[in-house]
């Protein structure tokens, strides 16, 4: 059977659906593909999707609430299954447009075979494939694949027991992936369902056939007559499908790269989001906040942290969850080094100790900074200490400077060291640590006014403090017992 | 007990850190004060005047520890001295210090009794005989620099004590009693 033009698509929109629909009818000799028939149509007749009303310079006319979404030019909409009994129109070199409803194909006027308009509706689509990149599909123009629906007479139905798999053909220079994109959402936004119940079965303005062979789009009942579910339980079932819709939003994105670009913006929205409510909760509250929105909180800071964004909350928190299992690992870490240098280790050694001890994961010195500096909030043995000098150093709790300075008096009573005083490299080894954390004990017993610096060609040595013992009134004093006494003694006794 | 010339030096001279400019706070301000004391000291009974920092100092080095203060520590013991108005900085780059083991008034009432104990209550004298005279044999004003002498004879003179009168020459130069 051949097909006809359909001239009456181009008249001015002014009549009401009935004349329409019924000069329709009258206008063809075939008549079916296009009018209130429920008869099932001859393979090739094309009544199997149904029909769009153009307006007289082409415009679809839309339904009630259906809004535009997206255009594609050179589209051919065929199916790819073997067609058996199955009456899929072959329509070749159209107009694509997607809407909030339907997919709507409108023929070029040069176009010749099929020619006119056709919607599928999108409640009658039961899936939507993923755009498979291959190397085939590299050459190939891009083919986005839908399931459709049908009744048992062949047409299409939101509630069809039968399915047909229909395949976009993209001639054209449109943007695939986008289309998919926004194909998909408008088929899970389901915007058909909330448009109020219509009277009866009928789907609105524009179309010109009935319940029987028309899916519904928009009515409280349903193809087959039952009542379907609008109200509340709509909107929870919206939402629902928004959740899954974002849940697999997400997923997509993280999978295919592609897809992630154009998702981009979405991701950056969403942890922008995200950053806001972790930056607004903790200023709202101050120590009430209870554990479970504590948890989602830190948890949102896992993931953030993860994907590379540094949390806005550092100071404020017990700190992400990374620095804190970081923090107690590094303590367990330097308990050995710390034995084996007397108890006091300069932090950059320790930065690379266990840089090499973890092998590959290196922490910066950031994460070490963060991670000792957050040891004063656990129970552990060890403490970062920041000298006058500004050298940082891991010492262990138990590590007393009264114990320190001690053995320094100790040390620079002594004979030799009263007449020629200590060097760091001295005092390194009678402490036991490293020259270098010997001086700073040596710097801090000066802060102390314990010892004496003494700079010469000789070096940076340390004397006991004299200064102390020195009589202000007679400088030639020494009394007896002393410090000073000893001192001038082993200065004068025979080298 | 060490010595320097006639002077007896203390123990604590031959304490490297004394040599040394101590940073921590209490630890200076003893330091600073025993170099203090002991420059005057040293300037009183070795008659020393003038202190050049560029100049060999004895007191500023101890060969026996081979320790010397050095250029900055030298400065800050000074300006100690001048900031307790025992001292004053002869210019600007800071090279050259007079001390004044007796302030400048000191030095006056020193002149005005030097005066009375010998009779020069309306008497001449010249400047020589004021710092190398017999009668000021023994006393403090033996020797005095020249630069002192002259500021203590200004403050005097202001008061209407005396009067200063040039003569022919430099050596001429002399004091016109009045008190």
């Amino acid at each position: 059977m051949e097909s006809k033009m359909i001239e009456s698509s181009k008249k001015p929109n002014t009549e009401t659906e009935e004349v329409k629909s019924t000069r329709l009818c009258r206008d063809f000799s075939l008549g079916v593909e296009f009018c209130h028939s429920q008869s099932p149509a001859s393979p090739m007749s094309g009544n199997f999707l149904p029909p769009v009303q153009l307006t007289a310079s082409g415009r679809p006319v839309l339904q009630r609430n259906e809004i535009e979404c997206f255009y594609l030019s050179s589209v051919d909409l065929i199916s790819e299954d073997e067609p058996t009994t199955i009456p899929f129109p072959n329509l070749k070199s159209g107009l694509l447009i997607l809407t909030s409803h339907r997919l709507l194909w409108i023929s070029d006027s040069s176009s010749s075979e099929i020619t006119g308009a056709f919607a599928v509706p999108l409640a009658a689509i039961s899936h939507i494939f993923s755009h498979k990149k291959s190397i085939k599909s590299m050459f190939a123009s891009p083919r986005i694949r839908f399931q459709l629906s049908l009744t048992p007479d062949g047409r299409v139905s939101g509630h069809g027991l039968r399915s047909v798999v229909a395949t976009i053909v993209l001639r054209g220079k449109g943007d695939c992936d986008a289309f998919l994109t926004k194909f998909w959402e408008n088929w899970r936004a389901r915007a058909w369902e909330d448009d109020g119940p219509a009277p009866g079965s009928s789907s609105g303005s524009g179309f010109s056939s009935n319940s029987g062979s028309a899916p519904a789009s928009s009515g409280i009942y349903s193809s087959d007559g039952t009542v379907r579910m609008v109200g509340v339980a709509g909107i929870l079932r919206k939402e629902q499908e928004m959740w899954e819709s974002t849940d697999k939003s997400l997923q997509d994105a993280f999978q295919d790269l592609n897809a992630l670009m154009s998702k981009a913006k979405e991701m950056v929205m969403l942890a922008e989001k995200m950053r806001q409510k972790l930056l607004s909760g903790s200023t709202s509250q101050t120590n009430a906040s209870n554990d479970e929105e504590m948890g989602t909180k830190e948890e949102m800071q896992d993931w953030l942290l993860s994907v590379g964004i540094i949390s806005p909350v550092t100071k404020e928190s017990a700190g992400a969850m990374y620095h804190q299992q970081l923090s107690r690992q590094l303590a367990d870490f330097v308990k050995v080094p710390l034995e084996r240098a007397g108890g006091i280790v300069n932090l950059i050694d320790i930065y690379c100790l266990f840089n090499r001890a973890r092998g590959t994961e290196l922490i910066s010195p950031d994460d070490l900074l963060q991670a000792c500096s957050l040891w004063e909030k656990f129970d552990v043995p060890v403490v970062l200490r920041k000298f006058d000098s500004g050298v940082m150093v891991i010492q262990n709790k138990s590590h007393s400077d009264e114990e320190v300075f001690t053995k320094i008096k100790v040390l620079v009573m002594k004979p030799d060291t009263l007449r020629a005083g200590i060097s760091a490299s001295d005092a390194a080894r009678t402490l036991g640590v490293a020259p270098a954390m010997a001086k700073e004990h040596l710097l801090s017993a000066e802060s102390k006014g314990l010892l004496c610096r003494d700079i010469s060609a000789d070096g940076f040595r340390f004397y006991i403090n004299l200064f102390t013992e020195i009589d202000r009134d007679d400088l030639h004093l020494v009394k007896d017992h002393g410090i000073y006494a000893t001192w001038v003694r082993a200065n004068h006794a025979p080298q | 007990m060490q010595k320097l010339g006639e002077f007896k030096l203390p123990h604590f001279f031959n304490y490297p850190p004394y040599f040394t400019l101590q940073p921590v706070r209490d630890t200076r301000e003893k330091q600073v004060q025993l170099w203090k004391d002991l420059i005057l000291d040293y300037c009183r009974t070795q008659k020393v005047f003038v202190i050049g920092l560029e100049e060999e100092f004895p007191l500023f080095s101890n060969p026996i520890i081979g320790r010397s203060l050095t250029h900055e520590a030298r400065e800050a013991f000074l300006s100690a001295l001048v900031a307790d108005g025992r001292a004053e900085w002869m210019d600007k780059g800071h090279r050259k210090c007079l001390i004044l083991w007796h302030r400048i008034q000191e030095w006056a009432e020193i002149l005005v009794q030097f005066a009375r104990d010998n009779g020069l209550e309306d008497g001449v004298v010249t400047m020589e005989e004021i710092r190398f005279g017999t009668e000021s044999q023994g006393t403090e004003l033996q020797g005095i620099d020249q630069t002192i002498l002259n500021r203590a004879l200004k403050i005097l003179e202001q008061k209407g004590k005396l009067v200063v009168f040039k003569g022919t020459s430099t050596d001429d130069e002399g004091v016109k009693f009045s008190l």
